[in-house]
Order: structure tokens, then C-alpha cells, then sequence
């Protein structure tokens, strides 16, 4: 049974898998205590959730409990770990790296530093979306003291050499951060051998709530951060506020799921996007965006050239993705993620981001086949692009008449 | 847990009303059908989502007299209140900073970060019962504060401040005024156009509402640095995907509260009446007696008697109860607002607080109080043995 619309978005959040609610719900209803309340049974109680939960966090990715800090989310994480970092260590220097492909959570945070006076270098990624490590090389000044790379894109699913650049940064002393909103439960990731020093961790990516994420912060060597929530004092001192246990706990749940589930489910999952992939790709003139190896199994990013962006949209409503458009108030904008990738506006425009997941169907994999098939074909008949270049002609060089 | 105390700390927390419970289940995946769109999607499952934060953002609007777009969410009430001062003073030249004296932590710590970026930071005085010295605001006025915060009802003395009246003479000497009100909306009257404040931070988790969900009530006209840069979301002064669940329980918690709260504020007043009653036959001293409070809070202390030896005691009698606010139980210090109220500090450290709310039965109260009595004389027996 087939439930509309089908939903292929799992990049953008996933549903909260039904274990993950199980174990949550108790601490949102009966076990309701401030875990910071030290006079009683309800907060004991709700103190002892979270510091499992900590140790859940901490063993998906081979941390210590220690280095793990509760935050709202990762675009906070993110924000806490590029200004804490930055802040902390602005008096060794005031260069930072990162890359245009990165979340917004990123580059509006390394854009507030340029406010404030550091300095910035967005590095340029290839065409298959990685970064080149001769390129990073070149970028590192004598005062550059972070840089951040995202472990898995969200848009393309590509996965960056995390453990070079790692290397890389410690030989410079330069600090490492990580966002790996996209990563957990999909890749492996083990803090004991990557010489990471911040990495951001997103529970509502990985089939836990929204409203929680993680920083895992270094202790070995240790790495410093200006805290930027100010208050109780929480999370020893780095991130104040009240702690939400129940978002905690599904956060716990929701890595402990996903360090147990990991291998059986990629290995599922890429069977089912491996089908969708000579599926579509069987369409004529599509692009994948994005390395086909160094890629998690999640994700299908395809342009369909000569299809309008916003028809193509439209006509697929049966199923629920994420196009190569992103909506400001005034106009809709080409992804920079596919444009960093060489892409031009128009097929950053016609282009789908298909992400699956743990409850994707190989019925709702071959329904999206067929639609596909069907409404791209209905466009195409209908586009004089498509027309022309049937008739073999070059589109970049024809001079096309103003309006 | 295998046995339940009575639970008489809601101002640490309190537990969901039965109601916003349902309606965020489905939110969570634990009822069906369950929803879970990222409201940035454009599809349905993210409509669904962009509408539930939308009617969400309604209800905690018209709950205190603001207007939808005068609302941003955040994480929490500690969240907003570092948004606010934070966010405010990123946007002007270092200047003057006022806050009362008695303001909870996460009001202080942002004020502190500011002194040292530059601002001048005056604390204003409170009296012996709490509430702001006259005579100490004017005089904070006259050294022309850009910014003031205070807190429109205090978490351990319960007691209220005229924020109305701060915030209209605030406004004529060029300052913004910016309150604290987690602790009292669904307690009294909150409307954000009568208070005439700038900038009002709320908690869902203080009033029937989920952990993890609060809000910046924000006049439009005061800019605001965003503390989270990202995705733009809430108009671009917190980015990061909405917590749609918490939010959905916030807005019904808002709504429920503001509902309830006269018939409420009537009867909790009523046992906490009571309960002040048999402490002074014991021979507490409760603070801030003299001033009007909140109708939920009381705070006292035995003379010779640790507070938080007390609390203990009451714990295991079954009585779940705070000495100091939550959020500061980890260090022994007495509390900073007794300091300021110029108590002592070894009468400030048998400060214990007692705060009610909707699931508070008369015969719990009864219960306590009895209790109380024993636990008080078996401590002063042995007191009195020890000596």
C-alpha cells in the first residue's frame, strides 16, 4: 500500500522511528523533572536518562562521554563550534577555511566571523563535488586556526576525505571541526582514529526528534571553546539552558539504533538507490550531481535537462523530494551547491535531490521510476528545447532574440 | 521510578497538560498519523509542518496580547533571554546595560559576557522584601541605559516587580526594557502592549509545555543580531530546522494556561495561604511575605535548619521540593536573590521553596504541612540532642 505522497526527503529530516518515540515518550509524560534539579527523584532520575543518552551519543561515533554537549540542534552546534573555536583562538590568528559547498549553518557563521574581522577563504570543490587536498594545502596560511568540511553533503551525498584533512590539520595545529549532521548512521565514524577536534550531530537526520543535536569537543588533545549560551552553567559551562530530557533520550535511542542498524540498513538502502539510479538514469540527457563512490548510499541527485525546474516540481507531486531550487522571498535561486559543482542555473534548476531511508520500499522505489518515465517524457514533448535538441542543435550557439 | 513523590516544584518544571501531550504525539512518530516534515520542505509533510508552527505561533501571541509576527522561537527561555541581550547589544555601541539584582542566571551570565565587551553594567537594588528600590532605578536611569532587563516575577521569592511602570519610565529616558516572564505567564495577567516592554522571554517547560521550547516576544522595532546564523529561519533571528513538536505543545500550553488562569491563580493562592500559615505557627521565617507574588510560590526557612538537609528529609518523606532554583542546585551557595535582599546568609541557607500548580490536590497540601511539622521537630530534636 502505497501512502501519498511518497516521501523521498529523508535529507531534509526523517520520520521519528517508532523505537526511538517508544523510549522518548515516558520521559516527556510520567518522568517529567528538570535534570538539573537536585533535590529530588525527578530530577535524579532525569540527570541519569541523560548521561545514558551521553554514552549512546558517544559510542555511535567512538568518543568519550566527556566530549559530548547537548545543544538544540546542529546549526547550533555548528554556530557554537566555528565562533567558540574561532573566539578562543583568535589570538594565534584570524584566517578560517571552509567550503562553498557547506550548510548555510556554516557559511553564515564564517560570514559573521568576516563581520567581525577574521578572515575567510570558501574553497572551490571539483566537478564530482569533493574537495581537492592540494587546494586546502595551498589555502593554509601561518594564521589559519580552523577549518570546516562537512563529512557528508546534503544536497549531493558526497563524502569528503575527512580522515586526510584530519592529518593534514593536526600536523598545522590548526583546529578541525566537522559537521556531520548528514553522516551519523551512514558512514562510519570513529573519533578514536580521525584527528577531528569538533564534530556537529543532528538527531532529527538520523530518526530521533527535532530540537536536539550534540558538539563532540575534544579532550585529547584538548580543544577550547568560547561558550555562547550563557546562563546555569550546563554542560560544564560550554552550552547553558535547561536540558530537554526526552529530546535526550530519542537522541540516545536514535544512535544506539543507528551503530546497531548501520550496516544491514546501507547495505538495503543502496540496493534501492542503485535501482532507482539505472532507472532514471536510463532517461535521456540526466546528470547525476555529485561522485558515484565517495558518496553515501542515501542519495540521488539528478538534473533532467531540457525540463523546466518549477514544471518538473510540480508534476511529480506524488512524491516528496527536495529540488535544485531554494525559495527566498523575492525569487527563486539555483542551489549553490550545484552551481559550486559546475552546473549551470538551468539545470541546477531542473535538477531532484532523491534521498531515502530506513522505511523506503523497493514499491515506492519503482513507482518513482515510473513516474519519472512518464512526466519527464510529457515535458520534453512539450519543450521546444527538447525539440531542437533532438534535431541536433547545439543550444550554446544559438543566439536567441531578446523579448 | 517506584514510588512518586508529590511533586511541589513547578517552578523548576512542571509535567505536560494531558492535552498538549496528545497534540504533540503525533509529532514525535509515538501516535498516528504520525508527522514529521522538516516546515523548510515544500511538499506536503513540510506545509503540514510550516502550518502547525504558523496556528503554534498564534496561540503564544494571542496568549500575551503580541502579534504573530512579534514572536520568535527559540529553544528555551535561557535561549531567548541570551538572544535578546546579546542580539540587542550586537546591534548598538557598547553603552550602558541595567538588570535587576535578582535575576536568574541566564539574565546575569549574558549581562557579565557584555561588561566584557565593553558595556557598563549596574545592577539595580532590590528592599528587604524584594522588590526594585525606587530610589536605586532612578538613580540606574540617570546613567542613561541603553538596555534593561528585569524580571517580571522572581523564581524562588515569587515575588512580582511593576514592570509596567519600569518599562513606561524606561521608554522616557531612551532605554529598552526587556522582561523575563517564564515564571509568569499562566500565573498572572501577562499582556505584552500593557506591560509596554520591548522584548519578553518565555518557556513552554514552565507552564504545561514541553522541555525544549521557548520564546523572544520582540517588538519590531529593536534590531537584533541573530545568536544562530544558518537556514533564516524565524524571520532570520534563529536559524536551524523548527522543533515543530515542541513549538505545537508551546502554543497549546500558552493558550491552556492563559485559559485557566484566573480559576487557577484563585485556588493555588488559597493552599499556599495555608501553607504559610502552618510555617509561621513552625516559626519560619517566609520571604517576602510582605510583597505581592506569584499565588504559587512560597519560600522559607527554619532558623538552625539547612535548607537543603531539609529537602532532603521532605524527599524521602515522599515531598519533592527545591532549595535555591534548579538551575544553580549544583553549587551549595545561598541564593543570590536572598543575598541581594540583604538576608543572611546562614538564614539564606535554610532557604527552601515550595511552588504549586494544576495537579495540586488540598489533601497533598494537608499532607505536607503535617509532614513538615514532624520532619522540622525531629530535626530540631536532634538539634537539641546534639548540642
Amino acid at each position: 500500500m502505497l501512502k501519498f505522497p511518497i516521501y523521498l526527503d529523508y535529507s531534509a529530516t526523517t520520520p521519528v522511528d517508532p523505537r526511538v518515540a517508544a523510549k522518548m515518550i515516558p520521559w516527556l509524560t510520567e518522568h517529567f523533572g528538570n535534570p538539573a534539579s537536585r533535590s529530588h527523584a525527578y530530577g535524579w532520575e532525569a540527570e541519569q536518562a541523560v548521561e545514558e543518552a551521553r554514552e549512546q551519543v558517544a559510542a555511535l561515533v567512538n568518543a568519550d562521554p566527556k566530549e559530548i554537549i547537548w545543544t538544540s540542534g546542529a546549526t547550533e552546534s555548528n554556530n557554537l563550534a566555528i565562533k567558540g573555536a574561532a573566539h578562543f583562538y583568535q589570538g594565534k590568528g584570524k584566517h578560517v577555511i571552509t567550503v562553498k559547498t557547506e550548510h548555510k549553518a556554516v557559511l553564515d557563521t564564517v560570514r559573521e566571523l568576516e563581520r567581525e574581522g577574521f578572515e575567510a577563504t570558501y574553497l572551490d570543490v571539483q566537478e564530482n563535488g569533493l574537495i581537492d587536498l592540494e587546494v586546502l594545502k595551498a589555502a593554509i596560511r601561518p594564521d589559519t586556526i580552523l577549518v570546516s568540511v562537512m563529512f557528508v553533503n546534503n544536497e549531493v551525498g558526497v563524502v569528503q576525505p575527512i580522515a586526510q584533512i584530519g592529518e593534514l590539520c593536526r600536523e598545522k595545529g590548526i583546529i578541525f571541526h566537522v559537521d556531520a549532521a548528514q553522516a551519523t548512521g551512514k558512514v562510519e565514524i570513529d573519533l578514536d582514529k580521525l584527528k577531528v577536534d569538533l564534530m556537529s550531530f543532528s538527531a532529527h537526520k538520523t530518526y530521533g526528534p527535532k530540537g536536539v543535536g550534540a558538539l563532540y569537543v575534544r579532550r585529547k588533545p584538548r580543544v577550547r571553546l568560547e561558550a555562547q549560551m550563557h546562563g546555569g552553567g550546563h554542560e560544564r559551562g560550554l552550552r547553558s539552558g535547561t536540558l530537554a530530557t526526552h529530546q535526550i533520550v530519542g537522541m540516545g535511542e536514535a544512535f544506539r539504533l543507528a551503530r546497531e542498524d548501520m550496516a544491514e540498513e546501507n547495505a538495503r538502502v543502496r540496493r534501492l538507490r542503485n535501482k532507482l539510479l539505472s532507472g532514471l538514469t536510463d532517461i535521456e540527457a540526466t546528470y547525476v550531481n555529485g561522485d558515484l563512490e565517495q558518496r553515501v548510499p542515501h542519495n540521488l541527485n539528478i538534473s533532467f535537462a531540457y525540463v523546466e525546474g518549477e514544471s518538473l516540481i510540480m508534476a511529480i507531486k506524488d512524491i516528496a523530494v527536495s529540488s535544485g531550487s531554494a525559495c527566498t522571498s523575492a525569487s527563486l535561486e539555483p542551489s549553490y551547491v550545484l552551481r559550486a559543482l559546475g552546473r549551470n542555473d538551468e539545470l541546477a534548476h531542473s535538477s531532484i535531490r532523491f534521498s531515502i531511508g530506513r522505511f523506503t520500499t523497493e514499491e515506492e522505489i519503482d513507482f518513482t521510476i515510473d513516474l519519472l518515465h512518464k512526466k519527464i517524457g510529457k515535458l520534453r514533448e512539450l519543450s521546444p528545447l527538447w525539440e531542437m535538441y533532438k534535431d541536433g542543435i547545439d543550444l550554446d550557439t544559438v543566439q536567441w532574440a531578446a523579448h | 521510578m517506584s514510588f512518586a513523590p508529590v511533586y511541589l516544584d513547578w517552578n523548576a518544571t512542571t509535567p505536560l497538560a494531558p492535552e498538549v501531550r496528545d497534540a504533540m504525539l503525533p509529532w514525535l512518530g509515538a501516535a498516528q498519523p504520525a508527522r514529521f516534515g522538516n516546515a523548510s520542505s515544500r511538499h506536503e509533510y513540510g506545509r503540514q509542518a510550516r502550518a502547525a508552527i504558523d496556528e503554534a505561533r498564534a496561540r503564544v501571541a494571542a496568549a500575551v496580547g503580541a502579534h504573530a509576527t512579534e514572536v520568535v522561537f527559540t529553544s528555551g527561555g535561557s535561549e531567548a533571554n541570551n538572544l535578546f541581550l546579546k542580539g540587542a547589544a550586537a546591534c548598538l555601541k557598547p553603552g550602558t546595560l541595567a538588570i535587576s539584582a535578582i535575576e536568574h542566571p541566564c539574565v546575569r551570565e549574558p549581562a557579565r559576557q557584555l561588561r566584557r565587551a565593553g558595556w557598563a553594567l549596574h545592577e539595580i537594588a532590590v528592599d528587604a522584601d524584594g522588590r526594585i528600590d525606587v530610589a536605586d532605578w532612578r538613580r540606574v536611569l540617570e546613567a542613561r541605559p541603553t538596555l534593561v532587563s528585569v524580571m517580571l516575577a522572581n523564581n524562588e521569592t515569587g515575588v512580582l516587580q511593576d514592570v509596567a511602570a519600569l518599562a513606561s519610565e524606561a521608554r522616557k529616558a531612551g532605554a529598552w526594557l526587556h522582561t523575563d516572564a517564564v515564571q509568569a505567564l499562566g500565573k498572572i495577567e501577562v499582556d505584552f502592549r500593557s506591560l509596554g516592554v520591548q522584548a519578553m522571554t518565555l518557556s513552554a517547560h514552565k507552564l504545561g509545555g514541553p522541555l525544549g521550547a521557548g520564546a523572544l516576544v520582540l517588538d519590531k522595532r529593536v534590531e537584533l543580531s541573530p545568536l544562530i546564523a544558518g537556514g533564516g529561519q524565524e524571520r532570520g533571528l534563529r536559524s536551524g530546522t523548527e522543533n515543530v513538536a515542541a513549538i505545537v505543545g508551546f502554543g497549546l500550553a500558552c493558550e491552556r494556561a492563559v485559559a485557566h488562569r484566573a480559576a487557577e491563580s484563585s485556588r493555588l493562592s488559597v493552599m499556599r495561604d495555608g501553607i504559610e500559615a502552618a510555617l509561621s505557627a513552625l516559626g519560619a521565617v517566609v520571604f517576602s511575605r510582605a510583597a505581592i507574588r506569584l499565588p504559587n510560590t512560597v519560600f522559607f526557612a527554619f532558623d538552625a535548619i539547612d535548607g537543603e538537609t531539609l529537602v532532603g528529609k521532605l524527599d524521602r518523606a515522599g515531598f519533592a521540593c527545591a532549595s535555591g532554583s534548579a538551575c544553580s542546585s549544583a553549587q551549595p551557595e545561598p541564593s543570590h536573590t536572598l543575598l541581594a535582599m540583604g538576608v543572611d546568609p546562614t538564614v539564606a541557607r535554610g532557604a527552601v521553596r515550595v511552588s504549586l500548580g494544576r495537579d495540586t490536590t488540598a489533601e497533598e497540601v494537608e499532607r505536607f504541612v503535617a509532614t513538615l511539622s514532624h520532619v522540622v521537630r525531629d530535626l530540631r530534636n536532634l538539634a537539641s540532642v546534639a548540642l
